[in-house]
């Protein structure tokens, strides 16, 4: 444990106007802090920059799911677990229900939350493809209001976002459409659990007649922010199978990512093995 | 025999305190004005420390401050060779070697106090792979950067080659696992105001960690005390490195006149603590016609680090076990152990073993399809029957049922079927399945001489409170040490399991029966408790207060008897080697050990073409061990040392950059999870070993060794690749089935080379 | 910065500690309350040998802040024999041999604990994915599955 608890502040003013209230205050001074399961592995490794700290565990307004015809919000502080318990996400999205599932271990999917793993911006992050394709929206909520912004517009660089100074997420809105999809999603980890992801495609298609009608990818640990992967579903628009569409495809998902080398992984084998996972997407679209 | 006790899983000793978070382990323990201490290391892998500055900020005057200076004695770790400093002194040899101490009453204040001694070296040349060692461009220790070297030799390999059918070469490599243990290090020193010193500590070795104290401090043997606490897994990892750790702490109190605790965290214990020696061999085999083994010429490699440490010894047993478990009518071994500017490897299960019985099972396959033979039946062709003898001239005169029990590995893992069934499988699918064994062999105790060197002594004793205490080093870190013991004097008393219970492990008042390691406290501690058993039960009937037939009852009220009388009651007994074991260390030829464990394992596998990733369906590991003394203990004996192989083989890949672990966190060095590991069905045969407690012969390390081999075996049949080097990651599979000229595969350590990158 | 007041209950009593508000729960459980069953292994939330139950959920204690335990139900290895004997997964472990070194045992323990909670009768993919996030280095995690499955009355 290499950092010293007297050197740092933690507040829970134990309600959402009050948070907003104190980070309107004094923007950019206090990191919000859900379940710790990212902050915490920093702060205990001496590498937590941030002095301040404000809790949002617990905030009954960010940890609820609500579900209407026209969308889903889930709060921002909802953990993982609590993703794969809500029968709506079960249903209607199923893609976040399994990336959930596979998110570290039992202990940290009850302290994790979706909020803290989109605004830790992780390329990596495991659910993050998922609200790729499902086109999700994020609610950014201020003391000045509640804006919303297409959760793809979020990441603008490595760990970089759109978040203003005053700003935390409260909800993800998805809109339930992708019933008749089919749904694909696969991580592919150093092990079996708690494991971080080497890459991780999801997809959502519809074929009609012979051709695919709509589709959508997206992939993580590729690039700096989790990727949606217009250029290949371009290629993949309007097409029959054929092995040409496969290695047109794969080519144009290779131009659109830029993995690197790191401790768990090669880029040549990161873009391989995407292009198999693509490939996989596709049979199953298809049969 | 029929046994009563022996054989029987009774509940561990220590199994309810473990169970109920009572068991109490180094950091668990707190002293009255007990004060905390850390290690300033090398950041660089070789040079010279110019100046240390204590940067801003930082109440200095609060901390105690150790450096080489300080040291009253030898500034050494004194294990072998006795070249390794216990605080760097003008010169550092590898990434994270300890420089300088600091203890503070705050626990938190340190790391930072760390953080802020600032190091100015003069970086030297270093070296980081066998190669660049043995290439000599730089001489980094001694005059050629060996540590050690052996040859050994049997029959007359150079005329073999000439009847050759077949003459097969092949080169396989091993690289470094951390122990990971799930309790890091930790040690508690006191120096007492009358020049006492005591320590208190994880660790397999309280002999070795205070022969190491006395050395450091000039202090007398008996003014040294040293006391294993419940140790939290070790493997080797905690065979010579708390002699390190207990001698910073020990220094840190001799100045501060303050308990010290020293707890090394998850990222300070992988990357500056001890790794299983990194190898290299390469096998030049000659075959007859008919499929038998003429001649081997092995070349076995290792790296050491930067400090002898046990290469010598990790060698010597890698160098024996190179032959694996075959006749071999003629063969040479040479063997070196390489220095290089990386923290020295160390002890880890097994202990060289694995690495040169991996590429002995591996190369066996390569052999096995250049002459067009199953796998299986080249084993059976060659493997050693009692009679024959070993790679070092040692004559087998136990029965070997190695043959037999090839047959059952078989049958128990459905291997013909499989093999043809994967055959026709893998013609049409992207999933490929593979089946592959190892057969190999394990010597317990030290080798050749040196249990005679250790000159082990055990000794019973009659409890003030009834029953009888065993008495002895050896140390419980989740073996069932504590178990087994009560076990055996139980049986050989005529008593009842629970009447027999294991005095703390304190260097103050137990004998030394050596240290916990190298497979030797089931049969070589066990047995000498016997004898001491045995004496005690003599005394008591020339003393008259036993009949020579006498039960339970009359054993227990006679001890007490005897106490009440004599004062106290206790009986010793040393080593006796067996008879006619001669061991001759210059030509490495003889008894290397009193007896070997045998076994064959198959694995499983399934290669995922999509993702290159590996899974093991069904892993079968059968052993002939003696005797099993705790069937439960036994088999999780064997399941725990499959599962670190498997880790091994398949996951565990330490990732260097210039002498350092880069991937030190346990986010990034990957073992096996619950949700990694196949069901392991482990099997035992027994062909008892005189001498050997209750014919029991060793165990713990046994299951290291074959699990590897067996499994990239399997993977090589499997995708038709020949793989040779482990850790096989996915992105090796996947390196090796898309080789393409034009686009050269990158490995991880070339890639991150290029790039600089973490 | 200055310590605050945080009150908790472990293992059905009271506690209230002047801690800094970051101190991580591991080391107020261990330090404060000298509860050190709970054990730290790596720090980063990956051995889960600090595993400790939270309001009913298994968490890891090193990535607790403790100002987040205000006002929760903690139940630690050291709670869980009662007065007339052991817990039947301690039971159940003692019986398997699913504890070996012992280091990884109250985490395990205690993700045992919940998991037949939420699953009473788990099939071996759910126990497998209950005790993923502990790290057995010992055993192979043969013996702790059959531990398990004792537990839940389900074992052959």
């Amino acid at each position: 444990m290499r950092a010293h608890p007297s050197e740092y502040e933690l507040v829970a003013p134990g309600s959402l106007p009050a948070v907003l209230e104190l980070l309107a205050r004094e923007p950019g001074s206090w990191m919000p802090i859900a379940g710790g399961t990212e902050l915490m592995v920093q702060y205990g490794a001496g590498k937590l920059g941030a002095r301040k700290l404000v809790s949002l565990w617990g905030l009954p307004e960010l940890r609820s799911i609500e579900s209407s015809e026209q969308e889903l919000l889930i709060g921002a502080g909802c953990t993982y677990t609590d993703l794969r318990n809500d029968p709506v996400v079960a249903q209607q999205f199923p893609l976040l229900a399994r990336a959930a599932s596979w998110t570290g271990s039992i202990a940290n999917q009850n302290r994790g939350t979706l909020g803290g793993n989109i605004v830790n911006g992780s390329p990596a992050a495991d659910s993050l493809p998922a609200l790729l394709v499902y086109e999700a929206d994020l609610l950014l909520a201020s003391a000045r209001g509640t804006r919303r912004i297409p959760y793809v517009e979020f990441h603008t660089g490595y760990k970089q976002n759109n978040l203003a100074a005053d700003e935390i997420i409260r909800a993800i809105a998805l809109q339930p459409r992708f019933a008749a999809y089919h749904s694909y999603t696969r991580k592919v980890g150093t092990r079996n659990a708690q494991a971080i992801a080497k890459l991780c495609l999801a997809g959502l298609g519809k074929v009609s007649g012979n051709r695919i009608k709509d589709v959508r990818l997206a992939i993580g640990s590729m690039a700096v922010t989790p990727v949606r992967l217009r250029r290949t579903e371009e290629t993949l628009l309007g097409r029959p199978w054929s092995a040409a569409l496969i290695s047109e495809a794969r080519q144009a998902l290779e131009a659109e990512v830029a993995p690197i080398d790191d401790v768990r992984s090669t880029a040549l084998y990161r873009l391989h093995v995407a292009g198999n996972l693509l490939h996989e997407f596709l049979e199953g679209l298809f049969a | 025999m029929q046994t009563r006790v022996v054989g029987v899983s009774v509940p561990r000793k220590e199994g309810v305190a473990k169970l109920t978070g009572q068991a109490r382990y180094i950091d668990d323990l707190s002293l009255p004005g007990m004060i905390f201490g850390a290690t300033v290391r090398s950041s660089i892998p070789r040079g010279a420390i110019e100046d240390i500055k204590f940067g801003e900020g930082i109440p200095w005057h609060e901390f105690t401050i150790v450096t080489a200076k300080d040291i009253p004695g030898r500034n050494v770790v004194s294990l072998i060779v006795d070249d390794q400093p216990c605080l760097a002194d003008g010169m550092v040899n590898h990434p994270e070697e300890p420089i300088l101490l600091l203890a503070h009453p705050d626990r938190h204040a340190l790391p930072a106090a760390v953080a802020a001694v600032k190091i100015c070296y003069k970086p030297a040349p270093s070296i980081h792979s066998i190669e660049e060692s043995e290439h000599r461009e730089v001489i980094i220790w001694g005059k050629d950067n060996i540590f050690k070297s052996f040859r050994m030799e049997k029959g007359d390999v150079d005329s073999a080659w000439k009847d050759a059918a077949w003459i097969v070469e092949g080169e396989y490599s091993t690289g470094a696992q951390e122990q990971l243990y799930i309790e890091p290090n930790g040690v508690i020193a006191q120096a007492g105001a009358t020049g006492g010193l005591t320590v208190w500590g994880s660790m397999q070795c309280p002999f070795y960690v205070h022969k190491a104290l006395v050395a450091l401090t000039g202090l007398p043997p008996e003014s040294v005390r040293v006391i294993p606490a419940e140790t939290g897994g070790a493997f080797g990892g905690k065979e010579e490195y708390p002699s390190m750790l207990a001698g910073h702490a020990s220094l840190l109190a001799m100045k501060s006149g303050r308990p010290v605790k020293m707890i090394y965290d998850r990222m300070e214990d992988m990357a500056a603590t001890t790794k299983r020696h990194p190898s290299r061999t390469r096998h030049r085999t000659a075959v007859s016609a008919d499929g038998k083994l003429l001649a081997a010429e092995i070349d076995f490699a290792t790296d050491g680090g930067a400090y002898a440490t046990l290469s010598s010894t990790v060698l010597s047993r890698g160098t024996i076990h190179a032959g694996g478990p075959y006749l071999w009518p003629s063969i040479r071994v040479h063997s070196k152990s390489y220095a290089t500017n990386t923290p020295p490897h160390g002890a880890f299960r097994g202990f060289g073993a694995p690495q040169s019985l991996f590429a002995l099972e591996r190369h066996m396959d390569v052999v096995a399809k250049a002459i067009g033979l199953p796998p299986d039946e080249f084993r059976r062709r060659n493997v050693l029957h009692q009679g024959m003898t070993t790679a070092t001239n040692q004559v087998i005169h136990d029965p070997i049922v190695l043959d037999q029990m090839l047959e059952r590995a078989l049958e128990l893992t459905d291997y013909h079927a499989k093999v043809k069934q994967f055959a026709e499988h893998n013609q049409t699918s992207t999933r490929k399945k593979g089946i592959g064994l190892a057969a190999f062999l394990h010597g317990a105790g030290f080798t050749g001489s040196g249990e005679r060197y250790l000159n082990a002594l055990v000794g019973v004793e009659a409890a003030a409170a009834g029953g009888v205490r065993v008495l002895v080093s050896s140390t419980e870190f989740g073996q069932g040490t504590n178990t087994i013991l009560c076990q055996i004097a139980a049986e050989t008393l005529g008593l009842e399991y629970d009447d027999v219970s294991i005095a703390p492990v304190d260097t103050s008042t137990s004998p030394n029966s050596g240290p916990t390691v190298a497979s030797r406290t089931a049969m070589i501690i066990g047995k000498i408790l016997q004898t001491a058993a045995l004496k005690m039960r003599q005394t008591l009937i020339d003393s008259g207060l036993l009949e020579p037939t006498a039960g339970r009852e009359q054993f227990l009220a006679a001890c007490q008897a005897y106490r009440k009388q004599f004062g106290e009651l206790q009986s010793f007994s040393r080593y006796e080697a067996a008879p006619n074991i001669f061991w001759n260390d210059e030509l490495y030829s003889g008894e290397a050990y009193g007896a070997y464990a045998w076994a064959v394992y198959v694995a499983e596998v399934t290669v995922d073409t999509s993702t290159y990733g590996v899974t093991i369906d069904d892993f079968v590991a059968l052993q002939e061990i003696g005797k099993v003394i705790h069937p439960i203990l036994a088999a999780g004996q064997i399941e725990g040392g499959v599962a670190q192989a498997i880790g091994y083989a398949l996951y565990e890949k330490v990732v260097w950059k210039d002498g350092r672990m880069i991937n030190n966190q346990m986010t990034n060095y990957i073992m096996p999870t619950a949700e990694d590991l196949p069901p392991i069905r482990v099997f035992f045969e027994e062909v008892p070993y005189q001498y050997g407690a209750y014919g029991a012969k060793g165990i713990g390390e046994l299951p290291m060794d074959g699990p590897a081999p067996a499994i990239i075996n399997a993977v090589s049949q499997a995708t038709g690749i020949n793989f040779t080097s482990i850790p096989l990651l996915p992105e090796d599979i996947f390196r090796a089935m898309t080789a393409n000229p034009e686009r050269p595969a990158e490995s991880l350590e070339t890639a991150l080379a290029a790039e600089g990158s973490q | 910065m200055s310590k605050r007041e945080v009150s908790f209950t472990v293992n059905g009593a009271a506690h209230t500690v002047s801690v800094y508000p970051m101190e991580r729960l591991l080391d107020v459980l261990r330090c404060e309350l000298r509860l050190t069953g709970t054990k730290e292994g790596c720090g980063e939330g990956e051995c889960g040998s600090c595993s400790v139950l939270m309001n009913g959920e298994l968490v890891n204690s090193c990535l607790v802040p403790v100002l987040q335990a205000e006002g929760a139900t903690i139940a630690t290895i050291e709670g869980l024999a009662g007065e007339s004997g052991l817990h039947p997964v301690q039971q159940a472990f003692l019986k398997c041999g699913g504890a070996q070194c012992g280091i990884c045992t109250p985490g395990m323990v205690m993700a045992t604990v919940h998991l037949l909670g939420h699953t009473p009768a788990p099939t071996m993919e759910q126990v497998r994915e209950g005790l993923g996030g502990n790290l057995c280095r010992c055993t192979g995690y043969t013996r702790i599955f059959d531990a398990v499955l004792e537990a839940a009355g389900s074992r052959k």
